[in-house]
């Protein structure tokens, strides 16, 4: 007599915890891919189950980044630590001017993490990606004890292609060009942080996370070889990329505070905390560097498409050899934009 | 932004600008000091010296808390903070402060102590009610700003019966700071900073309120404006400073009307009366040891007082030989007078307090005013001091 298949019992997605099985290459390491990673990611190569993804490609000037995201809170207005991960990755190979073609994700858990947290957080990276049209191909997963993480921490890997005719480089601003900004700063930021339970406020204000490579594709259409560089400014946030342009580049910019969107929420946040929004970090936002004659071609896509309807030109690259990122306050008076110094520090006096 | 905006108004700012310029007498030269690093932070961070003239001069002034403490108190800080029972918590601008021997409580932090970054007093208190078994001790610097949160602190652990609960008093007193950068009798020349007159705290003034100054401004014959933290406030406490001078007028004045009072906050007062008394002298960095300069705890809130608990005893210890952050918050320097300044002490990398918080003299001209420098006539360059050990 033989005997019967062996079912194993669905996962307890309601009330059960991830356990160090999870991470142990068997059964329950098997099932906790089946039951939640590739239900949410669902697409042909994932699917094939095998240890990597293989496919071919087209010949070109291909493109490759990766990125951990280790955000807390897990879940903040706007989005969660998944949707981030896939659009962070996307933009890094957008920037580039490339059409983003696959990703791979790469868990730690901790010990003890909800399985229901990791299912929304799991189906929230199935959404962003396909939203955005591209597939996580493959990825894999780690469990450590409690206490040696923080819930989950994600590393994705992605590809893209760049199309003929466009190179993109951080060091390819050149007096003259005119420096563009797709929207207003600070909001991703600012949403995050309002959930962090020692600052205690509230505001309604969500983090503006998203995949921009849509919005690449319109720009480098209109502007082709014009367009000289672009960058997302995350971590340190427009204050940083300027300064790493600057310095990549060897030149300085001249910008107009005036110019710069910044939502009055965003400004009421930051002035409590004693922030400068040009620190506070963006998710779903992109300068661009271009020749001044492509600007307005530029904008036309830009405020076109749904994540540049903000997009104003807010300055330009001037030669300095000291690389110093100019602004003109709307006071009337001159600063500098400098790097973020260590944490951000909040006025005690 | 309702209420904010209006005091940052580039138009009114230039009518302003353009009054200073046409009442300001050409054949003379004004300088004045803003006491405070808020103040500072404005000047710097909204461009304010660019809509000047040139013959109006402002001097940063010692109205940083974190540039004053001197480095004995921060190694105490860091003392307590290593002891395995306590849980140190402390404003954020202190966590890089320099110590003694390149040490600072954020190099502490990363060698295992348990140091925490508070927004507010409170928080050490809920600290110290969730965690009993933790000796929490609250890092209290400031003017007389952040004293009041501080008493209300104690009161409330006071309140909550908390046993494990203590705050290390650092907190200081502006008028003395202002009559120690005047009073220069017996002084050499080159001690003596010539002042026109002083823009007034703002925050420190909702408290103590202008009667304070009132003395200060006769003896020395030195007008005050006490104004707020906002660039326009600066600019219209200015031109309130020049007519003062144009006049021969040396009187205590409010540009900051919509918040300060004669007499300030007498709740407040009243709170830091409970809990705080003078001190005989305290040491000042840059100003050096100041009697009837600070607070400390009361003898009835000893339970609270980290001070006794621990049987701190400050041991005086030297800055940097090369740091001018003593001549600069005396005013007597510029930042960019000092050799260090941008060579081995920078934000990431200070030498000197006066580069740590945002409201640093130092911090603030790196941070947004340096672009300046350049346009002055090259000074020979500075060799690169090495940190002493």
């Amino acid at each position: 007599m033989s005997s019967p298949r062996l079912r194993a019992r669905k996962l307890d997605i309601r009330g059960g915890l991830v356990d160090l099985s999870h991470g142990a290459g068997g059964r329950a390491s098997a099932q906790l891919i089946d039951e939640i990673f590739r239900t949410a990611f669902d697409n042909p190569l994932l699917n094939q189950a095998n240890d990597q993804a293989a496919f071919d490609v087209q010949a070109g000037r291909m493109v490759m980044s990766t990125d951990g995201y280790v955000i807390w809170p897990l879940f903040f207005p706007g989005g969660d630590i998944g949707s981030l991960a896939v659009h962070g990755t996307i933009n890094d190979l957008a920037m580039a001017g490339a059409k983003p073609l696959h990703l791979a994700a790469s868990y730690i858990l901790e010990e003890g993490f909800p399985l229901a947290d990791l299912r929304r957080i799991a189906d929230s990276m199935g959404r962003a990606a396909s939203e955005a049209g591209v597939a996580i191909v493959t990825g894999d997963t780690k469990v450590v004890e409690r206490g040696k993480a923080d819930g989950v921490f994600i590393t994705t890997t992605g590809i893209g292609l760049v199309p003929p005719g466009l190179e993109l480089s951080g060091d390819r601003a050149r007096p003259g060009d005119v420096l563009i900004l797709s929207g207003s700063i600070g909001d991703h930021g600012v949403a995050v942080m309002s959930k962090r339970s020692s600052l205690g406020f509230e505001t309604e204000i969500l983090s503006d996370s998203a995949a921009l490579h849509g919005l690449v594709a319109d720009m480098a259409a209109a502007a082709g070889p014009s367009l000289r560089l672009m960058r997302d400014p995350t971590r340190g946030g427009l204050a940083a990329t300027l300064n790493e342009i600057a310095q990549q580049s060897c030149c300085g910019f001249l910008i107009e505070e005036a110019a710069i969107p910044v939502r009055p929420e965003v400004a009421a946040a930051c002035e409590l905390l004693g922030l400068d929004p040009l620190h506070v970090a963006n998710e779903g936002k992109l300068v661009a560097v271009a020749a001044p004659g492509a600007a307005a071609a530029l904008l036309r896509v830009m405020r076109a498409h749904p994540l540049g309807r903000e997009a104003c030109v807010i300055g330009e690259v001037v030669a300095d050899d000291q690389c110093f990122v100019q602004m003109t306050t709307s006071f009337g008076g001159g600063r500098i934009v400098d790097w973020l110094t260590g944490e951000q520090l909040p006025r005690i006096c | 932004m309702k209420y904010i905006d209006e005091y940052r108004d580039g138009g009114l700012a230039r009518s302003i600008a353009a009054t200073i310029a046409k009442e300001a007498l050409a054949d003379r030269h004004y300088r004045f000091m803003e006491f405070c690093g808020g103040h500072t932070h404005a000047i710097s961070r909204y461009g304010v010296e660019d809509l000047l003239p040139a013959n109006v001069e402002m001097v940063h002034g010692p109205g940083c808390p974190v540039c004053v403490l001197p480095v004995g108190r921060i190694d105490d800080a860091i003392r307590l903070g290593m002891r395995p029972e306590t849980t140190l918590c402390t404003y954020a601008d202190l966590m890089r402060v320099p110590a003694s021997g390149g040490a600072s409580l954020l190099k502490a932090k990363a060698a295992g102590a348990d140091i925490r970054m508070i927004y507010s007093p409170m928080d050490a208190v809920l600290i110290a009610e969730a965690e009993p078994a933790r000796a929490v001790v609250f890092f209290a610097i400031g003017f007389e700003t952040t004293t009041p949160s501080t008493a209300l602190a104690i009161g409330l652990a006071r309140r909550k019966g908390l046993t494990n609960f203590s705050v290390f008093c650092n907190h200081v007193l502006t008028p003395s700071a202002i009559r120690a950068i005047l009073d220069t009798q017996g002084r050499p020349e080159t001690e003596r900073v010539r002042l026109d007159g002083f823009v007034g705290p703002a925050h420190v003034s909702t408290v103590i309120g202008t009667a304070p100054y009132v003395a200060l401004a006769a003896e020395f014959e030195k007008p005050v404006v006490v104004a707020g933290f906002e660039p326009l406030d600066v600019v219209q406490a200015i031109l309130m400073l020049v007519r003062q001078v144009n006049e021969g007028r040396s009187v205590v004045e409010n540009q900051y009307i919509r918040a300060v009072t004669n007499a300030g906050n007498r709740i407040a007062q009243r709170e830091i009366a409970e809990i705080f008394e003078l001190r005989e002298t305290f040491e000042w960095r840059g100003l050096g040891d100041l009697p009837a300069s600070a607070l400390r705890i009361r003898e009835a809130y000893a339970l609270f007082d980290a001070e006794r608990r621990y049987r701190v005893v400050t041991t005086p210890a030297a800055d940097n030989p090369a740091c001018e952050c003593a001549d600069v918050l005396r005013g007597l320097k510029t930042p960019a007078d000092c050799k260090l300044f941008g060579t081995v002490c920078s934000p990431e990398t200070p030498m000197g307090s006066c580069m740590v918080s945002p409201e640093g003299a130092c911090a603030a001209h790196w941070t947004y005013g340096r672009f300046r420098d350049r346009a002055k006539p090259a000074a020979p360059k500075a060799r690169p001091v090495q940190a002493a050990a």
